[in-house]
């Protein structure tokens, strides 16, 4: 074989080598975590191991839409992902257990589904269950023994909405407990059947059943709460908490269609997320059941679980603002 | 005849006698290639970000069908990668001068494959499957690929390029719109050929081989099936093989006599119409049927858009010839005058692909920065945001392209027609396509 065309063999060979094996080999060593949209597969891989005190490098990638990126319970800007483009973020976790992260933008209707657990082992400990995604201590509404899915509606409703100002000039001699374990374990309904036995108006009862509320929060736990409602919630529930998100269509017709292939299961009536404006729904929720289904999420419905994601105090904003569809608060 | 013979140039003819400058373009061509390929298979799926739809369908795409189908004819053929492993393993070297004895089965083409229906038909299967093919990396990859292994397939099987002269759905209609390219390979006199001991040209020596497009230099007349890959440059003994400098669609003045060749005219042209109709077009229904592969509305698309082109409008214009009476038979008259069609299917190809490249350009940079999409930026272009470029200019160089496509078509129209008739109906014909894709487009 006469040189040059051993050369240009050389050449070629080597060329389509490098082709092929370059990107396999760049490719291979650089893990991405694919994001898409829960019906086609959420995140890929939905599994992080890491370890207590080591740097989390990830790189993340959008499959099809934008996503974002944030870890339960952590103290972290969450980050956007955009398609075809790669986005780094480090995580240091202090304390071992399980973690979630989640899609923190409304990319379609499973949107909330897209959820994946990252675990962490601390040097010598054992990782238990849960972790630090579990709250410290049980749940109000387990030690209360609440039945959170039982229906809780109030029979009464007020005709317009209780002011807590009027509530608060009713003065703060009024038959009620004041103890915080008082507000939490009482919806608003029970509240004014405890003041039955006061000569108040009607309207007056539920004024002072505001101002309870009321007194019970903080401007700054309900901006939170709000804060947290219009990024988290507001997607079916509604920007004005009238169940009537844009997905809360689709999710009615996504419950529809499950209905008819759920046979027997009928009485779960799911899907169609809550109106927090209808008073009798609220009205008749202690903040205890309230704390139980956000925590839990809706079981079936699709109300997803948020207790790995939302701080305990974090759940307790969101309950303080959902209780403000309901009342009038002194600005 | 006004030719300039661009091989006078002894730079030019040096470089395409030489075989190291084009081997240096085919490895670049080629490594590119089957990188395109693996950037399809694993890069990201998501299209306007991988490597191989936008280095594919964007960038090579507007390099062939805005300047080398234009100006170089089959140009992009000289250096296209996808026949060259197939090739080279047909004649076992690279360089070298091919065995006497063939490697491989060598085999003839049949005779009835021996025509551009094949090409006709993996181009339409092309345009129907365009949606999911131009925006899913997966299948691009896979397309790609394929091509490169049916092609050595075919080379294992038959003798020279039989994957371009009658599969490759690209070489249909770059050899059918080379025929208006200002660019030819010919033979400077005919007697040295006729006297020439062996036609090396076309059978191979010691120099070179025979030509791999199956044609015989010096019996050519049109560019349509001369790949330019400039091997009867260094086979010729005689240096009787020049590169000329032509006007423009020179060749069209010969009338195609071939039906497949008319077709695949027809086909070129209503292709383009449909597309502009699809993409640029304000029918939600009609995008939505084209790209939902497999559906029931995908069918009736994929039937209308078959009906369009092989009944609608070959029909209406066998109708339009009709009525003007001529000598010859109606057959050889739609042949001879579809080729009137030729320079303005090219002109809609280029105004519609100037929107589509020039919305989708911005891409390329991002691509070229982060080509597997693991978050590189090589050339700091990662970030480039998307922006449709050079849109004041957009809709007068498409009106341009298509008022020179209409005068353009007119004036073929007048050459290839008997003398006696009337060209008028074609020139009604091609002026009421213009119209319709002008406001398609604008
Ligand atoms: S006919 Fe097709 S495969 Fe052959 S060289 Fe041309 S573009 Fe490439
Ligand atoms: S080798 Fe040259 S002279 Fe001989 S037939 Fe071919 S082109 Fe003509
Ligand atoms: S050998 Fe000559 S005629 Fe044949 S394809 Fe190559 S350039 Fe064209």
């Amino acid at each position: 074989m006469k040189r040059p065309e051993l050369i240009s063999r050389i050449l070629i060979i080597t060329g389509i080598l490098l082709a092929v094996g370059a990107p396999l080999f760049l490719w291979a060593r650089t893990p991405l975590i694919h994001a898409r949209m829960a019906e086609d597969g959420g995140w890929n891989p939905d599994v992080i191991q890491a370890e207590t005190g080591k740097p989390l490098h990830l790189k993340l990638t959008s499959d099809d839409v934008v996503h974002g990126f944030a870890v339960g319970q952590m103290d972290m800007q969450s980050v956007d992902i955009l398609p075809g483009k790669v986005t780094e973020i480090t995580l240091t976790f202090d304390k071992p257990g399980i973690y979630t992260f989640f899609c923190t933008r409304w990319c379609g209707l499973n949107h909330w589904r897209m959820r994946g657990t990252i675990e962490v082992t601390g040097g010598s400990d054992i990782i238990t269950a849960g972790g630090s995604s579990e709250p410290a201590s049980v749940p109000l509404y387990v030690s209360l023994d609440l039945d959170i899915d039982a229906p809780h509606d109030s029979p009464v409703i007020p005709n317009e909405k209780p002011s807590a100002m009027n509530g608060q000039l009713l003065g703060a001699n009024l038959p009620i407990d004041q103890s915080l374990d008082y507000y939490l374990s009482h919806s608003p309904y029970q509240v004014f059947t405890d003041l039955s036995d006061t000569s108040l108006t009607e309207s007056q009862k539920w004024d002072a059943v505001a101002y309870l509320w009321q007194s019970n929060t903080t401007p700054e736990s309900l901006a939170n709460g709000k804060e947290l409602y219009a990024q988290n919630c507001a997607a079916c529930h509604g920007e004005n908490g009238a169940g009537d998100g844009v997905f809360a269509d689709d999710l009615a017709e996504a419950g529809e269609a499950s209905m008819q292939t759920m046979e027997g299961a009928t009485d779960m009536v799911m899907q169609t997320p809550v109106d927090f404006t209808d008073p009798s729904r609220i009205l008749g929720a202690s903040p205890a059941l309230l704390q139980g289904k956000i925590l839990r999420g809706g079981m079936g419905t699709g109300m997803p679980m948020w207790g790995v994601i939302f701080t305990e105090e974090q759940i307790w904003d969101l309950i303080a603002y959902i209780y403000s569809f309901q009342f009038e608060y002194q600005k | 005849m006004n030719r300039i013979e661009l091989t006078r140039i002894p730079f030019i003819k040096n470089t395409l006698k030489s075989r190291y400058p084009q081997l240096a373009v085919f490895i670049v061509m080629l490594v590119g290639y089957i990188f395109a390929i693996l950037a399809g298979l694993i890069g990201t799926p998501v299209g306007s970000h991988n490597f191989s739809i936008v280095f594919v369908w964007i960038a090579w795409w507007a390099i062939l069908i805005l300047v080398a189908v234009p100006f170089f004819g089959r140009g992009w053929c000289a250096v296209c990668p996808i026949p060259l492993p197939g090739e080279w393993l047909q004649r076992g070297a690279i360089l070298a001068p091919p065995d006497k004895r063939p490697k491989w089965l060598n085999l003839r083409v049949p005779k009835m494959f021996r025509n551009i229906w094949m090409q006709n038909i993996s181009f339409l299967l092309l345009a129907l499957f365009s949606s999911a093919l131009l925006t899913t990396p997966n299948i691009t990859g896979i397309v790609l690929a394929a091509m490169l292994f049916v092609a050595i397939g075919l080379s294992a099987i038959f003798e020279r390029r039989a994957f371009c002269r009658y599969l490759c759905p690209v070489g249909g209609f770059i050899g059918l719109y080379s025929q208006t390219a200002p660019i030819e390979l010919r033979i400077k006199d005919k007697q040295v050929c006729v006297k020439c001991v062996g036609k090396p040209c076309y059978n191979g020596s010691d120099a070179g081989y025979g030509c791999p497009w199956d044609v015989f230099p010096g019996g050519m007349t049109k560019n349509t099936y001369c790949g330019l890959c400039m091997e009867c440059i260094r086979t010729c003994p005689h240096d009787n093989i020049a590169v000329n400098l032509r006007p423009f669609s020179a060749d069209l003045a010969k009338p195609t006599a071939r039906l497949d060749e008319a077709f695949k005219a027809f086909i070129m042209f209503g292709a383009a119409m449909i597309y502009a109709g699809v993409l640029l077009g304000p029918w939600g229904t009609l995008k939505d049927a084209a790209y939902n592969v497999g559906t029931g509305a995908w069918f009736m698309y994929a039937v209308i858009f078959l009906a369009i082109i092989f009944i609608v409008l070959p029909g209406l214009f066998t109708l339009g010839i009709m009525t003007t009476k001529g000598r010859q038979s109606l057959k050889q008259r739609f042949m001879s005058l579809s080729t009137a069609l030729i320079p303005l299917g090219l002109m809609f190809w280029v105004a519609f692909s100037l929107s589509f490249v020039l919305t989708n350009a911005s891409y390329i940079l991002a691509a070229l920065s982060d080509p597997l999409a693991l978050g590189w930026n090589l050339f700091g272009t990662a970030n480039a945001a998307w922006q449709p470029m050079l849109t004041t200019i957009l809709a007068p160089a498409q009106t341009l392209a298509l008022v020179v496509g209409l005068v353009w078509s007119a004036r073929t129209a007048q050459k290839v027609n008997e003398a006696g008739t009337s060209t008028i109906p074609v020139i009604v014909y091609c002026f009421v396509a213009t119209s319709i894709m002008l406001w398609l487009l604008l």
